[in-house]
């Protein structure tokens, strides 16, 4: 273990790492705690030059009570839920039968297409920008919440692709091989005997695709223009420019915005990392 | 790495080809269409055609509603006799190199939280906390701090005895004021992957290299860094993605400003295509290809490398 595990250091060290550990995340996390306290303060506080320091009187319910009172703070939560739990689901689909192709079987082409959705994964949101915006105007899409779902889906499945085929590579081919001779049709291969296997990888995808499209700004802003599909995250600035200067109201609904992920990723912590550190280790 | 049969008929004795139906007999030429086609369909009309669509229009002024009109190198030639394109290019080149501070800082605290006392779980877990928010929160707390009248940069410079510095009003500033912030999460991200990294170096090494007496700075640089390479790799990649995409917090805490200097080639495009400055979707696009071939720079290197990879697994 790198560095030396500090149990084996003299008990001075082990207590002077135990003390600047909680110091440590407390300097880290600064900038949330602050967003929070500000966030249960009154508004005179702010006023009065009160930032920091201990709040004058706990507004918790009152602040976060108000944000949903004198906004439309709910709606856009719904919307950004309405967005991303069909987003997840169709680019996981997609990216599972996808990268069961990829992985599985040999054909010309095999290794240029998955590098296609490789390199799709990594272009600049801008060069997809008008056209997209364009596309959805067409066909009746924009500013609805199917419009922002259907490009999220499409845009994601690169990533998702990428991650299943190497994860559905990883399994051992005998037992696809022998299914085969079993005279299995191929789709109830991929459906009994690879998806199964594959839950891990399916977690791990759909909480990072849930954490990636719930914060997504750009496409909020580029492909809504009006309440009925803005989410969360395009509705803060909304409400910035709404409550001016009333910062503890802005700060609770950051929070508000921040919870849904933040949930996510700590009841799903080990496949949450699991996703965002594939490759991380192998050679 | 295991390598299907190339053949699809191996299994089959020869004797029952003929019965089968056509899909039977050629269904591991054809199922692999069958499972891509959703996806490709999706990919090709949100992600691949527009790319393509988008250099096209690159070369029309075209203000979204009206006739497009060719221009051929046009809007090129436009940007490059444009100060704010100059600028934003010169703040992209910015985020690339101060962005991968974020690296060798994940690194540290890597190596700082890579203990095993009591609750380092949830030591770990919270240190990764900022990466699960939104930019967009990010950017809004930082806005604040560094506001000058109230916001806790004031508050210290003012402890000193200065005049607090407004830092997102400064046009030298600003820039590394985002950036700053940005490094927040990104080095939360950072950290995560080497600790996964530090997690699987090999004990055995570590031990023959403490035989050696390697010790610290040695003993990271020659025995651990080399084997946390693949992490490296990664770090470097998400960084200089995130660089290069950088946009929420720029939108959210500057918009650009004060006076385009915070600008960088994503925001420049927005605001050139789709904000009160007007609907030059044309000059949007030429500068969303401009910054499509830097990304491209990179893609073409990662593709490359995984290509590599492939061949030394076969």
């Amino acid at each position: 273990m790198f560095p030396r595990p500090i149990e084996k250091s003299s008990s001075g060290v082990q207590t002077a790492y135990k003390i600047f550990l909680p110091v440590a995340l407390f300097i880290w996390l600064l900038p949330l705690l602050a967003i929070f306290m500000t966030s249960i303060r009154p508004g005179g506080d702010i006023n009065a030059g009160n930032v920091f320091g201990w709040p004058s009187q706990f507004q918790l319910i009152e602040n976060y009570y108000a944000v949903f009172a004198e906004s439309e703070a709910a709606t856009y939560l719904w919307n950004s839920l309405k967005i991303t739990i069909p987003t997840v689901i169709l680019s996981v689909s997609l990216a599972a039968l996808a990268g069961y192709a990829l992985a599985i079987y040999r054909f010309r082409f095999s290794l240029v297409l998955f590098f296609i959705f490789v390199a799709g994964n990594f272009v600049p949101f801008q060069i997809l920008m008008v056209p997209v915006r364009d596309l959805s105007l067409d066909m009746g899409l924009y500013n609805t919440v199917t419009g922002l779902v259907l490009f999220h889906a499409a845009f994601q499945t690169g990533f998702c692709t990428l991650f299943m085929r190497n994860f559905i590579k990883a399994l051992p081919f005998e037992l696809i091989e022998s299914a085969r001779i079993e005279g299995v049709g191929e789709f109830r291969i991929f459906w009994h005997l690879v998806l199964p296997l594959v839950r891990p990888a399916l977690a791990a995808l759909a909480v990072l695709i849930f954490t990636f499209v719930w914060n997504d700004y750009f496409w909020a802003t580029v492909l809504t223009n009006g309440e009925a599909a803005k989410p969360i995250t395009a509705g803060i600035q909304a409400l910035n420019g709404q409550f001016v200067s009333r910062w503890h109201l802005v700060s609770a609904a950051s929070l508000l915005a921040a919870v849904p992920p933040v949930a996510m990723f700590f009841l799903m912590q080990k496949h949450f990392i699991a996703g965002l550190t594939l490759g991380a280790t192998k050679g | 790495m295991t390598v299907a049969p190339a053949v699809p008929n191996a299994n089959v004795p020869p004797s029952l080809k003929d019965n089968r139906s056509w899909y039977a007999r050629n269904r591991l030429r054809i199922a692999p269409w069958l499972f891509l086609a959703p996806a490709m369909i999706f990919f090709m009309v949100y992600v691949i055609v527009p790319i393509f669509q988008s250099i096209w229009i690159s070369f029309y002024a075209w203000d979204g509603l009206g006739e497009a009109q060719w221009v051929g190198f046009g809007n090129y030639a436009e940007l490059g006799e444009d100060d704010r394109f100059y600028t934003s290019l010169w703040n992209n080149i910015l985020w690339l190199a101060l962005y991968m501070l974020a690296v060798p800082a994940g690194l540290f605290i890597a190596l700082f939280l890579n203990q095993t006392v009591t609750g380092m779980r949830l030591y770990k877990s919270l240190f990764f906390f900022p990466f699960v928010i939104s930019q967009v929160v990010v950017g809004l707390i930082f806005a604040w701090f560094y506001n000058p009248n109230f916001g806790i940069v004031g508050k210290v410079w003012e402890f000193f005895g200065a005049a607090p510095p407004s830092i997102l009003g400064d046009e030298n500033l600003v820039t590394y004021g985002i950036i700053f912030a940005g490094l927040w999460p990104q080095i939360a991200y950072c950290m995560i992957l080497y600790l996964t990294g530090l997690n699987n170096v090999s004990p055995d090494q570590v031990e023959a290299g403490r035989l050696d007496n390697a010790k610290g700075w040695k003993m990271l640089w020659y025995v651990i860094l080399p084997q946390l390479w693949p992490a490296t790799f990664l770090a470097i990649v998400v960084t200089v993605i995130g660089a290069l995409r950088s946009f929420d917090m720029i939108a959210i805490m500057t918009q650009g400003g004060p006076y385009g200097s915070s600008n960088v080639l994503s925001y420049f495009m927005f605001e050139q295509a789709l904000s009160e400055y007007g609907f030059r979707m044309g000059y949007g696009s030429a500068i969303a290809t401009v910054l499509f071939g830097i990304m491209l720079i990179f893609i073409s290197f990662f593709l490359w490398k995984m290509y590599r990879d492939e061949r030394v697994e076969h």
